[in-house]
């Protein structure tokens, strides 16, 4: 049995008729065709699926389409704005805080997320906010450069 | 690694999740964060998914003077942030990574009952209880009960929730004056399951004597195994106690097993090594409170 169900994905209402067991990372990649948002091992341990549901950090693979309907979802297409990349974005690019770029839809939502709530995070609050994701490039380095930098980045734009 | 199918339910409140339970044998969907992964790996295959997130009353945290109470919807993260208990703030930064608790609720950390998961050992030691509802169509009202966590968590992932049944709230008894607590846990990797870990509550009497000293292990056995260890602390103070009778006293009460991460001797050794650093730790909380 399908359902229809309406998702607010980054400012947009789509309709969209899903089963049941449709996961959200499915249903964003297959249905909606946002395929920025990464499957990476679909039992919700390396993060990089994560996207943004009513602002949360959340696994789009640890969450069915039907049970967000009437939600606000975003996903990496929707962190930059019209003037170009986020503040997040441009600090990993910067940093090189990726490096073959599979994980970095995950790093990039959860940043964002953290960033919002803890604006000057200290080195350990980094590593506790990432450490659900997964890298295997960068050796995490890099990436928590980026987190540090994002947030002077955030902090000139305000 | 897509789950596989089954027939959705929404319930829009809690009479009609009931009933939908009693008519429809399956599983309940609330944070997801284990049922999920057990689905996409296809290690269960319910007929019927009851999923609850649309049932706002559920997500509640009250706290009172007995304790704190916590509905079925409330996520990890909600509870973690809300303050209402230390112990359970201890435990709830070692479940998994923030951002499976902001989806993972703790109700359904206890009905999943891992016994390596840290949610069961605090209901365990502190003696807490879970609120079970049934249907009940001839009362017109939901046939409720509570249940003991020492009579809750039955085996490895198993508890006693009947079919039919939604755990609906967990209640977290409030900590005596002079109490302290904390949890210590070793997993392979931050955020893992743990190999071990223990958590201990520590509560003074007025002349800052161990009153009474209660651990809660998980890892080392089917279920939280809870060892009641204030005769070992004999009355003394948290400086003079003989602690390795403690640790003696704790080994002895556990039976962990074997498994690829490490065997049954390295898990009893661990255990009394944490549970003594988490008894101590308490004691000096309880202390300074």
């Amino acid at each position: 049995m399908e359902h229809e169900i309406t998702l607010v994905v980054n400012g947009d209402a789509r309709r969209v008729r899903v089963p049941g067991r449709r996961l959200l990372s499915d249903c964003l990649r297959h249905d909606l065709g946002l395929t920025g948002t990464h499957v990476g091992c679909e039992h919700g341990v390396c993060g990089c699926c994560t996207v943004l549901l009513d602002g949360l950090p959340v696994r789009s693979c640890l969450t069915f389409a039907v049970t967000v309907d009437g939600h606000e979802i975003t996903t990496v297409e929707g962190l930059a704005g019209p003037d170009g990349l986020s503040p997040v974005q441009r600090a990993f690019a910067e940093c090189h805080g990726l490096q073959c770029g599979f994980c970095t839809p995950g790093f990039l939502c959860t940043v964002t997320a953290l960033l919002r709530d803890n604006p000057a995070p200290t080195d350990e609050e980094v590593r506790e906010g990432i450490s659900g994701n997964l890298c295997r490039c960068t050796g995490y380095q890099n990436i928590t450069k980026a987190v540090h930098r994002a947030a002077e980045l955030l902090a000139e734009e305000t | 690694m897509k789950p596989p199918s089954f027939e959705y339910h929404a319930p829009r409140d809690l009479g009609e999740a009931l009933e939908t339970l009693a008519g429809a044998h399956g599983k309940v969907l609330a944070g997801g964060q284990s049922l999920i992964p057990l689905l996409n790996m296809r290690l269960v295959a319910p007929e019927h998914l009851v999923d609850i997130n649309r049932i706002e009353s559920l997500a509640t945290v009250e706290t009172t003077p007995e304790g704190v109470t916590v509905g079925a919807l409330a996520r990890h993260s909600t509870v973690e942030h809300s303050g209402a208990h230390p112990l359970l703030g201890q435990a709830l930064r070692l479940v998994a990574h923030p951002v499976i608790r902001n989806r993972g609720t703790v109700v359904g950390s206890l009905v999943h009952a891992d016994p390596a998961a840290e949610l069961p050992a605090v209901l365990a030691v502190l003696d807490g209880s879970v609120r079970l509802a049934r249907d009940d169509a001839t009362a017109g009202a939901p046939a409720v009960r509570d249940v003991s966590a020492a009579e809750f968590f039955t085996g490895p992932m198993e508890s006693a929730v009947k079919p039919g049944e939604l755990a609906v709230s967990a209640h977290f008894p409030a900590l005596p004056e002079r109490s302290g607590t904390a949890f210590r846990e070793v997993a392979r990797r931050h955020g893992d399951y743990a190999l071990a870990g223990v958590c201990a509550v520590v509560t003074l009497d007025d002349d800052q004597r161990i009153g009474s000293a209660r651990v809660s292990c998980i890892g080392v056995g089917p279920v939280p195994i809870v060892v009641d260890v204030t005769p070992e602390c004999d009355g003394r103070p948290a400086a003079t106690a003989d602690w390795a009778a403690v640790v003696r006293a704790v080994r002895q009460g556990t039976e962990p097993d074997d498994d690829i991460h490490a065997t049954a001797a390295y898990r009893r050794h661990l255990v009394g090594v944490l549970a003594g650093q988490a008894l101590r730790e308490a004691a000096r909380e309880a202390a300074a409170d």
